[in-house]
């Protein structure tokens, strides 16, 4: 097999299958009492953990592709950052479903007075456009405008870690894990960040591409 | 053995029939068809806040807040079975004029058990309710005789990191601490506990005494107790030294008084997949409220 051909007939289907797999077991463990003491939290570890989880394996495509040369990786980020968004929807959802039964004055007290739960609206509300700018045609009529509007993701990674972090009681070895992971991918990516600044020193991130 | 329900809720403090019924027509109404399609089946009506049906044996005893036997919740239910509670002796002391080392059969020995239903609200917002089985902690005070000038309670949990793998590491300062205004270790409702759902107490509950006083969150209930010390200073209690900031001394549940990073108005019945509102004391603000008439309970947390 090429490595195409195992990109696309092996990592493809298993990340649709774990995708999936995560709602679908969650629901059928909703209805057989099979989600423990409390399936709420459950549901919620599990699309919180596996959000963020997506968001650390979508941010490890590049640097993996560099490392290894396998550029057909980058067939994997749209679909593993689409089921981030997805599964950050669902937390989000059993949030306005379980948490709150819908109430938006409740929830905007909450969004307000409460810094965890602002970092993790925060962090839903910055993949929105990464995925709504997510389709072929949107990356060709955003052009260089379509990468720097996803550097957004950098953002919301750190946005959910802390989400995760500010929301435990005390043992927060879990979340500092999290954190480690997160300034590790942004670490590999330092080298690369460096060297085109030093190649391109006078053009700024935000002047115009065309000479003046 | 006498059986007594204690801390019935006056009618007073139930949510409205009338309130509680628009809500849900409200999330029936929201969630309409969706939501109904999400029911597991057998799905029984939601409780509703005051409930004092018990929580089925199985969450009570496998969802465990005990960090001497680790922070995940299930842990203690794992761990705890090795925990040698026989022999086991309680030293009582400090500002007291019968002081020393009790076995816990003679501490425990003169008082008939009682059944006490009572809720038991977590501060992390979710809420059980529990057939508990003890005594009076009042009733072992007055037999200790304190002196005048003891004024608060004292109780220590065992500190033994070979028995207890989650002292190995220093999530928390052990051993852990809990204390009680005298007012409040005499209240009627404060309980000694032995047992639950007829049963001797398991040791991922605490055994074989820990302290239960429901109107307080369920940190302030101390497990597998080994000192009872009686001082005339406030006890320096664990989790207000982990973070002075979030857990003060008092602890009386509260809905209007948020912890600094979660709200706790409402409260998720362990088993239930919709909150409930929180009621004020624990619902015990009948009995227990006057115990704190002109205190500043925002300031006292």
């Amino acid at each position: 097999m090429t490595r195409a051909q195992v990109v696309r007939r092996i990592v493809k289907p298993l990340i649709w299958a774990v995708g999936l797999g995560i709602p679908a077991w969650l629901t059928w463990g909703a209805f057989h009492d099979a989600l423990g003491t409390d399936p709420v939290e459950t549901i919620q570890r599990w699309t919180g953990k596996g959000a963020l989880i997506g968001l650390f394996l979508t941010l490890a495509i590049t640097p993996l592709r560099r490392a290894s040369g396998w550029n057909e990786l980058i067939r994997l980020r749209r679909l593993l950052g689409l089921f981030s968004f997805f599964l950050a929807s669902l937390h989000l959802a059993s949030y306005v479903v379980f948490d709150q039964s819908f109430s938006l004055t409740e929830i905007r007290k909450d969004v307000v007075e409460h810094p965890w739960v602002t970092a993790g609206f925060a962090a839903w509300l910055m993949l929105v456009p990464l995925a709504l700018t997510s389709t072929t045609a949107m990356v060709r009529r955003l052009g260089p405008r379509w990468k720097r509007l996803h550097q957004l993701v950098y953002l919301a990674a750190a946005a959910g870690v802390l989400h995760f972090l500010w929301q435990v009681k005390k043992d927060a070895r879990t979340p500092a894990l999290f954190g480690l992971v997160l300034v590790v991918l942004l670490a590999a990516r330092l080298p690369v960040w460096s060297r085109r600044a030093q190649r391109a020193p006078v053009r700024a991130l935000d002047s115009p591409r065309t000479p003046g | 053995m006498l059986i007594r329900q204690g801390g019935d809720l006056p009618e007073s403090a139930i949510t409205p029939e009338s309130l509680y019924l628009n809500r849900r027509a409200f999330v029936a109404a929201a969630g309409g068809i969706a939501l109904g399609a999400l029911l597991p089946p057998g799905w029984s009506p939601p409780r509703r806040s005051g409930d004092l049906k018990p929580t089925p044996y199985k969450d009570v005893t496998t969802y465990n807040n005990y960090y001497e036997f680790g922070t995940d919740k299930g842990s203690p239910a794992k761990l705890a079975g090795a925990l040698r509670v026989s022999p086991w002796t309680v030293e009582v002391a400090g500002e007291v004029k019968r002081p020393g080392k009790y076995a816990i059969e003679d501490l425990v020995r003169p008082y008939p058990a009682q059944e006490r239903i009572y809720r038991h609200r977590c501060v992390e917002g979710w809420s059980m309710v529990v057939p508990w089985l003890g005594f009076p902690l009042g009733d072992l005070i007055k037999r200790l005789e304190p002196t005048s000038r003891a004024k608060y309670v004292e109780f220590t949990t065992l500190n033994d990191p070979a028995q207890m793998p989650g002292q190995r590491y220093d999530i928390l300062p052990w051993p852990y601490v809990e204390g009680l205004r005298m007012d409040e270790a005499m209240h009627p409702l404060t309980l000694m506990v032995t047992g639950l759902y007829g049963k001797p107490l398991p040791n991922q509950n605490g055994a074989p005494l820990r302290l239960v006083v429901p109107w307080k969150y369920g940190f302030k209930g101390g497990k597998a107790i080994v000192r009872i010390r009686f001082m005339e200073t406030q006890p320096d209690t664990t989790w207000n030294i982990a973070v002075p900031s979030e857990y003060g001394f008092y602890a009386n549940v509260n809905p209007q008084v948020d912890h600094p990073r979660w709200s706790q108005a409402r409260e998720r019945p362990i088993g239930e997949f919709f909150k409930q509102d929180t009621l004020m004391f624990n619902g015990y603000g009948d009995q227990v409220a006057k115990l704190y008439s002109g205190m500043d309970l925002r300031a006292n947390y």
